[in-house]
């Protein structure tokens, strides 16, 4: 569980990629979800991004990794378009699904093993080391050999993180990684994003409510509302924040004569 | 809401330019679905060299076209070849020479029936269960998530499939073929009003057939398996929503490959004429 206990041999070729978006907009059937959104995460940098349900954010880390097209403006990784398909085999990237989105058909092992596996990397026994660390870094070990309909909301969600790191990648992009987790996978979870920067110098976009998380290990933090950015700075902003609305989503005040579905409604 | 909004500019437009349009739709709808097959035909065949190394794949397919449809091919085709037989020997009491019996089930099995039959229950077998597999996949993000391992779904998912029922339509049409021949041979010496031995049943089949009419049903086989299966996996591949579009995608992929084995049928008999 010590996750300096590493899951990754030294990899080659694993420069640092940078991300930026330029003017990204997003429209499903007329209907806007992103609006001009600008910014650049740097090599290495783990960059934390907030902001209220159906505000945009995982339809952004889709686009990233080249799910969606944008309906205007463009991703770049690594000075490459997202949108184009050969930009994945350029720079090994993962994306931790908000869902998890593992293959119900395989086993836990399996769905961890089959990037490798597909890619040639390694023989089966060395891909077995690699998958046993990758689960034990999640204290996953007992349920290799089980499929994903066997397991509880926050197993599936650390398969689908330890999928993603089997793959090594440059590039990682967490969507509510921690959400289903007890507070104390919650702290491991963090400590793995941390710990593959320090080692590897992984590149982290992480999507996540969890404000021990950002202030924790973020460098940045963006907080994304109706599909624009509202804010972007230090963690430490998260504290005293100067848009009231900012102020009004992270510390909401629970008000019992004048509920907010009231308000909204009337 | 929103989303709703975006629909009147298409009710504006006028009644005239709107008639064609709802008359034609039905044809760019086939005309996408072709391209859109061919589209995913290409990329699978992009991928033929890495066929050796997905042979478990291969096999596992095989396993599951062949073997799984095998027993329902052979029932049926058992019951074909015994109504062939009883029809054509009330039709031939009346006319005459009832050993060509023999001639008309063996042709009618090997260049038709057996291909047919062959087809239609892989489509209602495997074609059901491809498309559905396929669909809950694309609902469930796993292609998106394959995509984003790249690892193209062309290759891991199709590919195997297309190799397999290549593989095993000889197989299953052979057997439609025997099964039906048999079952004929059985009808014929049992009915009263047939009655005619297996042995100069068979022997009319020998004098009047040759391979030929064998291969012609096979190369139709391999025609028609190819097609649904491609057709069936293009379909659970583009399948977007949930688990109600699942069950869509696979109404869908079986009616269409019904559709399209019997139109195919047509345009490969007149071809092999
Ligand atoms: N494929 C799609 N088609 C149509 N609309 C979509 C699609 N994907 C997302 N949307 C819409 O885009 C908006 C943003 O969705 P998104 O999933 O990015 O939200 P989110 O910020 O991740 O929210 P949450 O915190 O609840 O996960 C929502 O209004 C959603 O309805
Ligand atoms: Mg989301």
């Amino acid at each position: 569980m010590n996750p300096s206990a590493s899951v990754t041999s030294p990899r080659q070729g694993s420069a640092a990629v940078g991300v930026s978006v330029e003017g990204l907009s997003k429209d499903f059937s007329g209907f806007p979800v992103l609006r001009g959104i600008s910014l650049t995460v740097n090599p290495g940098e783990i960059f934390v991004l907030m902001g209220p349900s159906g505000s945009g954010k995982s339809v952004l880390l889709k686009h990233v990794v080249g799910l969606e097209r944008p309906s205007a403006g463009r991703v770049l990784v690594d000075g490459h378009d997202a949108a184009d398909p050969a930009t994945r085999g350029r720079v090994r990237m993962a994306l931790v699904f908000q869902a998890g989105a593992l293959f119900n058909s395989m086993t836990v092992y399996d769905n961890l093993a089959l990037y490798p596996r597909e890619h040639r990397l390694g023989t089966e026994a060395a891909i077995r080391d690699k998958v046993m660390r990758s689960l034990q870094m999640l204290s996953l070990e007992n349920a290799a050999g089980k499929v994903p309909a066997e397991l509880s909301g926050g197993m599936r969600k650390r398969v689908a993180i330890a999928r993603a790191l089997v793959m090594e990648p440059q590039l990682m992009l967490y969507d509510e990684p921690t959400s289903e987790l007890d507070p104390v996978m919650s702290a491991t979870i963090s400590e793995v994003i941390a710990t593959l920067r320090e080692q590897y110098h992984v590149t982290s976009i992480v999507v996540s409510h969890d404000r021990d998380l950002a202030l924790g290990i973020a460098d940045r933090v963006g907080i994304l509302m109706g599909g624009r950015l509202v804010s972007l700075g230090p963690p430490a902003d998260l504290r005293a924040p100067s848009d009231p609305r900012v102020a009004d989503f992270l510390n909401p005040s629970i008000d019992l004569r004048n509920p907010r579905f009231r308000r909204l409604a009337g | 809401m929103a989303a709703e909004t975006s629909n009147p500019p298409e009710e504006n437009e006028s009644i005239l330019t709107s008639a064609p349009r709802q008359a034609v739709r039905p044809f760019l709808r086939v005309l996408e679905g072709i391209g859109s097959c061919l589209r995913l035909l290409l990329e699978a065949a992009r991928h033929i060299p890495t066929l050796p190394r997905q042979f478990g794949r291969f096999i596992e397919q095989c396993y599951l076209i062949g073997y799984t449809t095998l027993p329902i091919v052979a029932i049926l085709s058992f019951f074909i070849g015994s109504v062939l037989a009883l029809q054509s020997g009330y039709a031939a009491a009346n006319i005459g020479p009832k050993q060509f019996i023999g001639l008309l089930v063996g042709l009618s099995m090997a260049r038709e029936l057996g291909p047919v039959m062959a087809a239609v229950l892989l489509a209602g077998r495997v074609g059901s269960a491809i498309a559905a597999e396929l669909a809950s996949m694309k609902v469930y993000q796993e292609i998106d998530a394959l995509e984003t391992m790249n690892i193209p779904p062309a290759r891991m998912l199709v590919l195997p499939r297309l190799a397999a029922v290549l593989a095993m339509m000889p197989v299953l049409t052979i057997m439609s073929d025997l099964v039906g021949w048999f079952g004929g041979a059985i009808v014929a010496k049992y009915t009263h009003f047939i009655s005619i031995e297996p042995a100069s049943y068979f022997a009319t089949m020998r004098q009047y057939m040759d391979f030929g009419d064998v291969l012609n049903g096979l190369v139709k086989a391999e025609i028609f398996g190819f097609a649904v299966v491609l057709v069936c996996c293009n379909i659970g591949l583009n399948t977007r929503g949930g688990p109600r579009e699942i069950g869509a995608s696979v109404t869908r992929a079986v009616v269409t490959s019904l559709i399209l084995i019997l139109v195919l049928d047509y345009f490969v008999t007149k071809a092999l004429m």
